[in-house]
Formats: structure tokens, C-alpha cells, sequence
């Protein structure tokens, strides 16, 4: 056996799920889908004295399309999303991504919620989730609360959840017409941890970039919002003749202004590079989509 | 807090009451509880794909599931997939032809990946099938045999299907 011993609770009710966690304090952890949370454990990078199995909750398997949001549950799977056909015509970006997060077999445990709590700079799921301005619902002992996805992250594996919290829901508000988004990362291998990715959502208006969201994925603290390309894009005019000076400026501006780290992988000055160019690639996959041209 | 419990499972058809530790990982209980060794484990966190099993109909890592966790589920492993005739399961047919596998350890974990993958999309392209393997790491064949194995069982099903459905069109049997 790998893991140190625990106290193992499998509750049927999230009543029962928060006290058992508020009463663990900072040594409790959830296990939803297990493919962050038991690889650790198994390496003992964790020791949790508590943890608290919340698959046995069946109020958190909730998926619902709604007309101005998506809502997913805790228990709800990166496979649920992928076999949705809702979710895929809604919110494709966060199909896309879904697409690349790790194998089947990790796609069918892992969930979308763990994926945001654990927030690994290379995972997919938190940026996709503030690019669209998602919101995180959050519930403790103490009640819920609800915080913006841009106040949720905190840093490399951080973020605003309190000891006896936890994350049962998210929501992504429905993207308006004209949007066209992209997902892209670079790995070593298919479904392996990226060493750089971009989530691009461009919403255009006769030709006129109106909103710009852009973010960059395994820069070390977690999704790195790239405001300033942002900026550079929005209300400005990109037909297909002033995209290519559009995007190389929204990429000088992603490399000066991400923070990479250097790893086994690669140096932080190659992975500084790779995000100007998966920015480029998202931006570029972005904007056809808004014409409706079937890309990627 | 008890650190054993009691769980009750259904393993290839056969079902098992049987009391474990909560620390003790599914792969483990497979492995030395149930001694279906056919199971295989390799890293032991999530990456190899080796010790992959089907839990309610679903591929998963067995290494990254706890025994207790699987309370109530159906599994299958690789000892379930041959018919209660010994014939085996057409998967395992087109590796055995196809030279899909050399020292087949990562065998068992391929053989599930793939079956799952064929019931989703019975006509994958090269691709999508790479795709699938991605995340179940061999060290023998490159790979090559391995989709070579994957294509000629989803052509396989495919002929059986249209073969079937022929002869029921036509209300004959055998031929077409």
C-alpha cells in the first residue's frame, strides 16, 4: 500500500460532506475523481488525515445547459462534458480543451471541479474557465459563497478555498453570437502535461474585435490572464489582412509580460517563446471561427 | 475511524464480499485480494495506462482508484474478456495476429483502452486510435502493431456487422 493511513468517510449528503471536512480543518481533502489527488497521495506528496469521498453525493453529478449558463457539478467528469452534445455546440472552447485533458481513462474519473480546486499551472480546465468568466460556487460549513473566476486562482496549486471548503459548482456564462474561441497546447506527448497552451475568445463585430480574452497555460502561477495582448486587440479592426500585425503584437506583448519557470521539461526562455506562438496559433484559430470557417 | 471496511463487487461476473484497508488501491485488491494477476501495474500514479480495468462499462486507472471506492461497481479485467469457452475476445484475436504485443506487460491496459474505444467509435481512424493509445505507454512494439491490431479488429466487426445485416435483409444465412 502506498498511500499513509487516513480516516476514509464516504458521505451520501454534502451536509454530511461539509461537517466531516470542517471538522478535519487543514487535514481533510476531498476526493472527487482522484487522478490529481491519488497520484499524490500515492507519492505521498500528500498525507491528508481525513478524506472525504464525495461520489457517493449524487446532488453534485448535476450538468445542466441552461439558456445564459452551463452548470457543472462536482461529480461531473471531463468525458460528461465531452459526451454532451449541448455542451459541445454552447461551449466549444470548453470542449476543445476537454479534448486535451490527459487520456480516456482519466477523462472518464477526473473531474472538471478537481481539475479547477487542484489548479496545476498546465491544466486546461481553469484557464478555459476564466477565459469565459466562469464563476466558482463554493461551499463550507460556514454557507456558500460565489467568487469570479479571476479571484478564485491564487498561484502555482493555490487558490481561495478555505480549510472546510469546497468547490461544487461552476458556471460558464453562454458565449454571445460572433465569438469564435480556440484551445491549443504543446506537450511532449499527446495528453501528457502541456508545456505551454492558450485559450483565445474573440467576439467581433463588423470587423471590429469588441471583447478579447486571452490566456496562457503552464507559466508556473497558474492561468495567466495576458491582459495587455488583450488590450492591444480590443476595438481594434482584425480583417484578414490586419490579423498577422494584430496577433504579433498581442505575442510580443504575452512573451514580455508571462513569468515561466525553467523545469525538467524545458528551459523558462523556450517556454517564454512557445506562448507567443500557441497565443498566435489560438488567436489566429479564434478569428476564422468568428467567420464560421470550420478550423482546427 | 475504522481502517477497514467492508466491500461487495462484482469482478468479471463473479461477485465478492470481501473486507480491506481504505488506504489498499484497487489495482492492489485485484492483484493480491482477488489474485487476478492478469492486471499489471507499472507507475503506480496514473501514467503508464498499465493497470487500466473497465469499472460500470468505464476505462479507469485501477492504481488511482481506492478498493473501497469500488463498493457496489462492476469491473472487468483482462481475465474477463475470453468467452466461458476459452475463445478470446476478438480484440485479444487481432493482437495475438497482428503481433500487437512482444513482452506484453502493457498488454492488459491496451486490450481495455481499445475495446472501450471501439464501443465509442467502431470505425476510428489511425489517429484517433494514437490518440486513444496515448496514454497507455509500450515499450516493446512502437506502437505500429498495436494500431495495425486495433484496425483489423474494428474492420473485423465491422464485416460481421454488414455480413449480418445482409443476411437479415435478404432472410438467407451464411453466405452473402
Amino acid at each position: 500500500m502506498k498511500p499513509a493511513w487516513f480516516d476514509y468517510y464516504a458521505p451520501r449528503s454534502l451536509e454530511d460532506a461539509l461537517r466531516i471536512l470542517g471538522d478535519g480543518g487543514t487535514d481533510g481533502r476531498v476526493l472527487a475523481g482522484g487522478q490529481s489527488l491519488m497520484p499524490m497521495l500515492n507519492c505521498r506528496i500528500l498525507s491528508p488525515a481525513v478524506l472525504v469521498d464525495i461520489n457517493r453525493i449524487d446532488t453534485l453529478n448535476r450538468l445542466h445547459v441552461g439558456t445564459d449558463s452551463l452548470t457543472v457539478g462536482a461529480l461531473v467528469r471531463h468525458a460528461d462534458l465531452l459526451r454532451n452534445a449541448h455542451v459541445r455546440d454552447g461551449w466549444p472552447l470548453l470542449a476543445e480543451a476537454t479534448t486535451q485533458v490527459a487520456h480516456p481513462a482519466i477523462r472518464n474519473r477526473g473531474t472538471v471541479c478537481g481539475s479547477v480546486s487542484h489548479n496545476d499551472p498546465s491544466a486546461e480546465q481553469p484557464s478555459v474557465l476564466l477565459t469565459l468568466d466562469g464563476t466558482i460556487v463554493i461551499a463550507g460549513s460556514a454557507g456558500r459563497r460565489e467568487l469570479p473566476a479571476e479571484e478564485f486562482f491564487t498561484g502555482m496549486l493555490s487558490t481561495a478555498l478555505e480549510p472546510g471548503e469546497m468547490v461544487v459548482e461552476l458556471r460558464y456564462p453562454r458565449p454571445p453570437a460572433g465569438t469564435g474561441a480556440a484551445f491549443v497546447e504543446f506537450a511532449r506527448r499527446l495528453g501528457d502535461f502541456a508545456i505551454a497552451g492558450a485559450a483565445a475568445m474573440l467576439t467581433m463585430r463588423d470587423g471590429v474585435c469588441e471583447k478579447a480574452r486571452l490566456t496562457i497555460v503552464g507559466m508556473g502561477e497558474g492561468p495567466f490572464r495576458a491582459r495587455a495582448a488583450e488590450e492591444v486587440l480590443t476595438a481594434r479592426r482584425i480583417g484578414r489582412k490586419e490579423s498577422k500585425d494584430a496577433f504579433a503584437e498581442a505575442a510580443a506583448r504575452v512573451t514580455a509580460t508571462v513569468d515561466p519557470v525553467d523545469d525538467v521539461h524545458t528551459s523558462s526562455s523556450y517556454r517564454r517563446h512557445l506562448a507567443g506562438v500557441m497565443a498566435v496559433r489560438a488567436l489566429e484559430t479564434a478569428l476564422a471561427r468568428t467567420r464560421g470557417e470550420q478550423v482546427g | 475511524m475504522a481502517r477497514e471496511q467492508r466491500i461487495q463487487l462484482t469482478v468479471n461476473g463473479k461477485s465478492y464480499e470481501k473486507t480491506v484497508p481504505v488506504r489498499l488501491s484497487l489495482a492492489d485488491f485485484i492483484r493480491e485480494h482477488l489474485h487476478l494477476t492478469g492486471t499489471h501495474l507499472g507507475c503506480e500514479h496514473g501514467v503508464c495506462g498499465a493497470c487500466t480495468i473497465l469499472v460500470n462499462g468505464r476505462s479507469a486507472r485501477s492504481c488511482l482508484m481506492l478498493a473501497v471506492q469500488a463498493d457496489g461497481a462492476d469491473i472487468v479485467t483482462i481475465e474477463g474478456l475470453r468467452a466461458e469457452d476459452g475463445t478470446r475476445h476478438p480484440m485479444q484475436e487481432a493482437f495475438h495476429e497482428n503481433f500487437g504485443l512482444q513482452c506484453g506487460y502493457c498488454t492488459p491496459g491496451m486490450l481495455i483502452t481499445t475495446i472501450e474505444l471501439l464501443q465509442d467509435n467502431p470505425n476510428p481512424d489511425e489517429q484517433e486510435i494514437r490518440e486513444t493509445l496515448s496514454g497507455n505507454l509500450c515499450r516493446c512494439t512502437g506502437y505500429q502493431s498495436i494500431v495495425n491490431a486495433v484496425l483489423a479488429a474494428a474492420r473485423k466487426a465491422q464485416s460481421v456487422e454488414n455480413e449480418t445485416g445482409r443476411a437479415q435483409k435478404t432472410g438467407s444465412r451464411g453466405k452473402p
